[in-house]
């Protein structure tokens, strides 16, 4: 068997196709129905300030290098409309963001409750309660201690880069003592990634033969609630950040099941991390640095869990001229107990290296006063040879209309490397909203 | 004759000094008066980017300004987008310092990020604008020479007409003369000069209004001249000295927009 979920970074893995279904978010409709009817109600509340903003929008994505493997040419097709309401006081808010869409692909209509959160905000502490979208960290598109849920599949399909990050249905504490600030989050429901979606993309799977897979999320009880915290300062003009998290992996890992088939499930860790950032040099530099303690396999000899590991980011942005910005940025993984791994890797199946990186550039220039945005993207990983190219034109029409236009090109490395495996996903992608 | 020559040309460079003298002490009236009023502000702007064929974008914020010290020191700036729609929620802070580059965080609500911005270019537009960071937050008093050129009348107020060339490249324009009020000290017009001398900008304060006793230009157009393209400023609600708590201007704030200051 395999080891196929040794490196758990950023993007990485994505080669394991496990899902093919769309999120499932069935659990919390109710809950989040119940908190609009709430924020219905309380506007009657008076001193509460009311606005309902939306868009409506319109994403497709063409595939250029093949065709998907269920044979379309679309990666993404769908119209949206997203309705924002917000009644906020003083010291309470409702919020909620809803969408409507239409998927032309799977000919499907679905409601996505991507927010909807109640505010308290008191004089040193402050408390956010339901469903709602946490960023942490300094990474440009990786993640170390930024812990909580992603879409790939969004990302790589070429939705606008709020999609990226999914929601986390949880309870946040923010604490201000005179000292430093702190935030607490409290998940009592396990959340993983989101997976490119295997009918639309082409993936490297090392167990194609195996199609009986069961996926086991934790658990819903107390001793599975994860638990995220962040302790932060401004420190001599440095923003300092202590970070940790206790919870599990949110990119699988495949074992065998006991009968036949493969068990998919999602290994315990917990993280200890610390960002800096700070103006140096005419421009910021950014570091983070995170140790994932793998609990179920601190050995690393579990060739089924994932080993700990190292990982840290070096970022550098600088403006260089009116409108035109530069951000690079280095970002590595080591893993511990490389020959461990070695040891229990079995035969015919590709072996990570010891120590991966991962090199990003993005390229922003403004132009017509800050209406036309040209933007470039790139990943390069200089241990594995492969690339992700996302070059991307976007155009404010008038104040509430605006497109986007941009590619995603994948290639280089190894099939079974991260951007590599998806070589033959290739698409050209359109983005267009009003906006109201 | 050398007898004369020497007092002369001491006479001469006292009077020239005096006068650059003069002119450093106007313009930092002149910013105390502008950009330092109060020690704290909160107004609501509403910026029309105006191109020269007349198509019109607007942008809507509320700007919460602290002092930290004197006037030509510190700040701290809070600014809250509620227009175009699809900024509307995002928030933006700068801590000002006049002697090294500015530190920037900017919000991103569909994302719940903060990040921090490399701001190195204070002479880079604001929003799109024709307006520059500088001319939103001030521009160091001694990064230019000042000169009195002359006193002039302008809408029937008697002001210092002074040219200010920076000392160093780092701005887009070869040097600026700004009409100030010699009541208020207010400028009330400010006519920027490219690198080859030709008129390159256009800045009008176009109605000025005293609240709680600080002189505030609440109409202002800065016009591209060579483009066409101008962008129009109008301050309301304007009110000073409301108590702003420092830690308004903080990450916390900042993915919290505080409903009390920014309605």
């Amino acid at each position: 068997m395999n080891k196929i979920r040794r490196i758990n970074p950023v993007i990485r893995q994505t080669n394991l196709p496990i899902k093919s279904d769309k999120i499932d978010r069935r659990v919390n409709v109710k809950g989040c129905l119940i908190c609009i009817i709430l924020l219905l109600a309380s506007t009657v509340a008076e001193g509460f300030e009311f606005s309902l903003n939306g868009f409506l929008q319109g994403n497709y994505s063409f595939n250029t290098a093949s065709s998907s493997p269920d044979g379309g040419d679309l990666k993404w097709a769908e119209e949206r409309i997203q309705l924002k309401l917000d009644i906020s006081n003083e010291q309470l808010r409702l919020f909620s963001k809803t969408g409507l869409y239409y998927d032309n692909i799977d000919r499907d209509v679905g409601v996505d409750f991507r927010e909807v959160y109640f505010d308290y905000t008191g004089i040193s502490f402050d408390l956010r309660a339901g469903r709602q979208i946490i960023t942490w960290g300094l990474g440009d598109l990786v993640f170390i201690n930024d812990i909580f849920p992603k879409d790939y599949e969004a990302f790589f399909s070429g939705r606008p880069l709020e999609y990226l990050k999914l929601p986390v249905d949880a309870l946040k504490i923010g604490l201000y003592p005179a000292l430093l600030s702190i935030d607490i989050v409290i998940l009592p429901f396990f959340e993983p990634n989101n997976l490119p979606n295997r009918q639309r993309f082409w993936l490297y799977d090392p167990m194609e033969g195996i199609s009986e897979r069961k996926e086991l999320k934790p658990s819903k009880s107390l001793k599975n609630t994860e638990i995220a915290m962040r302790f932060y300062r401004n420190l001599a003009g440095v923003d300092v950040a202590v970070y940790f998290y206790r919870g599990f992996y949110r990119m699988p890992s495949a074992e065998p099941a006991i009968l036949s088939g493969l068990r998919l499930f999602y290994p315990s860790l917990s993280v200890y991390g610390v960002s800096l950032q700070y103006s140096a040099l005419k421009g910021v530099m950014s570091v983070e640095a995170g140790y994932y303690n793998s609990r179920e396999d601190r050995e690393g000899t579990n060739p089924f869990i994932p080993n700990s590991s190292l990982k840290f980011l070096i970022g550098y942005q600088q403006q260089l001229w009116e409108d035109f910005t530069v951000t690079l940025q280095y970002f590595g993984e080591y893993m511990e107990d490389y020959s461990e791994y070695l040891k229990t890797l079995p035969e015919g199946v590709p072996k990570m290296r010891r120590f991966t990186d991962l090199l990003s550039i993005r390229l922003t220039q403004l132009l017509m006063h800050q209406t036309l945005r040209l933007s470039y993207f790139s990943f390069w990983s200089l241990s594995d040879g492969d690339y992700l190219l996302n070059p991307e034109i976007r155009y404010s029409f008038t104040d509430s209309v605006w497109a986007s236009f941009g590619a995603m090109v994948f290639g280089g490395g190894e099939p079974w490397s991260q951007f590599g495996s998806l070589d033959r996903n290739d698409n050209v992608y359109v983005q267009m909203r009003y906006e109201f | 004759m050398k007898r004369f020559l020497v007092p002369f040309i001491i006479l001469f460079i006292l009077i020239t000094s005096v006068y650059a003298q003069d002119a450093r002490e106007i313009m930092t009236k002149s910013q105390k008066a502008f950009l330092y009023a109060g020690e704290d502000l909160k107004v609501r702007v509403t910026m029309r980017l105006i191109s020269s064929t007349g198509k019109v974008r607007l942008r809507e914020l509320t700007m919460l300004r602290k002092n930290i010290g004197p006037a030509g020191g510190k700040q701290k700036y809070y600014i809250y987008f509620h227009a175009p729609a699809d900024v509307k929620g995002m928030t933006f802070m700068v801590y000002k310092y006049p002697e090294r580059d500015d530190d920037r965080w900017l919000f991103i609500p569909a994302l719940n990020m903060v990040r921090r911005i490399a701001a190195r270019d204070k002479a880079s537009s604001f929003v799109g604008s024709d307006f520059t960071y500088e001319d939103v937050s001030g521009r160091d008093i001694d990064d230019d020479l000042h000169e009195l050129l002359k006193e002039d009348m302008l809408n029937g107020e008697k002001c210092f007409v002074i040219k200010s060339t920076p000392r160093k490249a780092d701005v887009d324009y070869a040097y600026r003369v700004s009409w100030i009020s010699e009541e208020s000290f207010l400028p009330l017009k400010v006519e920027y000069y490219d690198l080859s001398g030709r008129p390159y900008k256009l800045f009008t304060a176009d109605e000025i209004e005293t609240v709680k006793g600080f002189p505030t230009v609440v109409k202002r157009t800065m016009k591209n001249l060579q483009s066409g393209h101008r962008t129009e400023v109008v301050f309301t609600e304007v009110d000073y000295n409301i108590g702003l708590p420092e830690a308004l201007f903080s990450e916390r704030f900042l993915r919290r927009a505080p409903q009390k200051w920014i309605k």
